[in-house]
């Protein structure tokens, strides 16, 4: 095992125990278990993201959509049809995915910023009938009315929806799955031609990769992934709101994506931390937060367009 | 039934008028350089809330004068400040500080001028209706379409015959080769983002004087702009002047049947021709990609 081998993986290791000790260590530092619930789910979603931004090369800017969509099959699971906690994963999951693969196959032939656009018009759809259908969706209020259910494991009986430390620990179980198929999607053979895609898509057609093809498989994969992390947000919240399917919400999970470094497979979480935790700390002390996050993305863009991860990195060479 | 009609699709040019003068400027950009604008609709608050401050010292006519230059003038600085380091960067970068941008403008107008909304006053014989039967038609209005359609045309004439026109037209099909004739592109850049927020300041002070004025305006005519620049063919300043005229109408006849779909149909409109036409109505051949 080489050095670099080595490092990687102490890096790895001191990632989990960070995420695994989090309610112990952030209470202290003046922080809540529920915040840290909500950087990880935040954080799956802007590694969704960048899935297909920072792997492939392809920037969707509609994916708060499928994110939403997420939310409310999650949420009108629980409440219509059984209250079981894992079953609202799956069909949130489902519904986000397959409205994403169905849209995928029409925009697959667009690239650059007129796929950004195409994919923030068609966003739209989807927060424009989830504010419109109120009998089912609650309209502008957001759907209310389900909980999260407590998991039944046969010997023990986990109390998610009471026991906020418990609900973390489920939370960061999903998160590590979601992150576990991520990660090996992208060291497989299939992961290879994304980035081979991302880097000369001219050479990787010469190639022989059907790049239309792995395009939406990419692209529908990153919505499975964006429907999942979407599902358990409703979860954290027991609440669906249709401005989580607003594209300002998808430039929110971008944004996260690029201040942690795009490049980097763990950089979207450390974006999404920092993103939480500057927009909890500006809500609460002042009423023109909006200003302040706006001068944050343009102070992001235009002095750490690497991000923070990317900035280190390069401090270090 | 037949003045139900007349009104809706009245209200829906009208309407449509907005998106045309939105959807160019945003086009205008897009094409030269790249750039999808998200703070176009925070330049649009900027005109209207500067026709609002100096309206009590010039008049409607006055503000209307200068409200759009001045919003050119803040164009300007912002391209040459934020947006000029990030050309030839991933669109990405431009996307996201653009967005940031409107935050800031919607944000900052609430604080300076208060959330609520604010009515710009229009010269009396404009706001009276033209006749009973059709008592939707105020001078107002009609004097809105008169100067969109004249904005435009002088638009496309600038486009056509000026040295400028030609060059931006140029640029927009192959940029590198407009710069290795030795003609400064930067400043190319510049004047085109000028030209694309003198519209948005403009239709700003129009949409003060006929729905009054606040902050979170601009974002509402953000997205319908973008329709017409997808459903009438990205690259083609002809085709987004048909697709917001033409989504204007289809929402305001769609509003006589089924008002709550008024703005979806919009969507479905996007959808079918996407569907049908991949590269819009008057698209051309490999500018989609």
């Amino acid at each position: 095992m080489s050095a670099k081998d080595t490092r990687k993986l102490i890096v790895l290791a001191a990632i989990w125990a960070v995420l695994i000790l989090a309610p112990y260590w952030m209470v202290p530092l003046g922080g809540y278990t529920a915040l840290a619930t909500r950087v990880l789910v935040l954080g799956l979603a802007a590694m969704s993201v960048n899935f297909l931004l920072g792997f492939t090369g392809v920037l969707s800017f509609g994916h708060a959509a499928w994110f939403g969509l997420g939310a409310y099959g999650a949420g009108l699971a629980l409440k219509f049809l059984a209250p079981s906690t894992p079953l609202a994963l799956v069909l949130g999951m489902l519904l986000g995915g397959l409205c994403g693969a169905v849209l995928g196959a029409l925009l697959v032939r667009r690239r650059g910023v007129y796929f950004a656009m195409v994919t923030i018009a068609f966003g739209q759809v989807f927060y424009y009938i989830a504010f419109q259908w109120s009998s089912l969706t609650g309209g502008d209020d957001g759907l209310r009315g389900f909980e999260r259910q407590p998991i039944d494991l046969g010997l023990l009986k986990l109390d998610i929806l009471s026991n906020a430390n418990t609900f973390y620990f489920f939370v960061l179980f999903c998160f590590a799955l979601a992150v576990g198929a991520m990660g090996f999607i992208l060291r497989s053979p299939f992961g290879r031609t994304m980035i081979a895609i991302r880097e000369n898509e001219r050479r990787a057609r010469f190639l022989g990769i059907p790049i239309e093809r792995h395009i939406w498989i990419a692209f529908t994969l990153s919505c499975f992934f964006m429907g999942f992390a979407g599902a358990l947000y409703a979860l954290v919240n027991n609440f669906a709101d249709p401005r989580g399917l607003h594209y300002s919400q998808s430039g929110d999970f971008v944004m996260m994506a690029v201040m942690g470094g795009m490049r980097n497979f763990w950089g979207p979480l450390l974006g999404a931390a920092v993103f939480v935790v500057v927009q909890d700390y500006l809500s609460s002390v002042t009423v023109n937060w909006m200003s302040f996050l706006g001068l944050l993305f343009v102070l992001v863009v235009l002095f750490f367009p690497r991000g923070l991860l990317g900035f280190l990195q390069r401090g270090k060479a | 039934m037949t003045q139900l009609l007349l009104f809706n699709v009245t209200n829906g040019l009208i309407i449509g008028a907005f998106y045309v003068l939105m959807a160019l400027g945003l086009s205008l950009i897009l094409n030269l350089s790249n750039v999808i604008n998200f703070a176009h609709g925070g330049f649009l608050v900027i005109g209207g809330y500067i026709a609002y401050a100096i309206t009590p010292y010039i008049g409607f006519w006055g503000a209307l004068v200068v409200a759009p230059p001045l919003t050119a003038i803040i164009g300007l600085i912002v391209e040459r400040v934020l947006i000029r380091p990030l050309y030839g960067r991933d669109p990405l970068y431009s996307l996201l500080l653009t967005f940031g941008l409107a935050f800031m403008i919607e944000d900052g107008t609430r604080f300076i001028f208060g959330p609520q909304g604010k009515p710009v006053t229009v010269p009396p014989f404009l706001s009276q209706p033209l006749s009973n039967d059709f008592f939707f038609i105020t001078g107002y209005r009609l004097f809105m379409v008169a100067t969109v359609m004249i904005a435009v045309a002088l638009l496309f004439l600038l486009l056509r015959y000026t040295r400028l026109g030609v060059r931006i037209r140029a640029g927009a099909l192959d940029l590198e080769t407009v710069a290795a004739l030795g003609i400064n592109v930067q400043m190319l850049r510049s004047l085109n983002f000028a030209v694309g927020i003198f519209l948005a300041g403009l239709s700003g002070v129009l949409a003060a004087g006929q729905l009054g004025l606040e902050p979170t305006m601009g974002t509402g005519l953000l997205m319908p702009s973008f329709i017409a620049i997808i459903v009438g063919g990205i690259g083609s300043l002809p085709g987004t002047l048909f697709g917001g005229l033409l989504i204007g109408v289809a929402s305001g006849l769609t509003a006589v049947f089924y008002p709550a779909a008024s703005e979806a149909v919009m969507y479905v409109l996007m959808a079918v021709v996407l569907l049908i036409r991949p590269r819009g109505l008057f698209g051309e051949e490999g500018m989609l990609t």
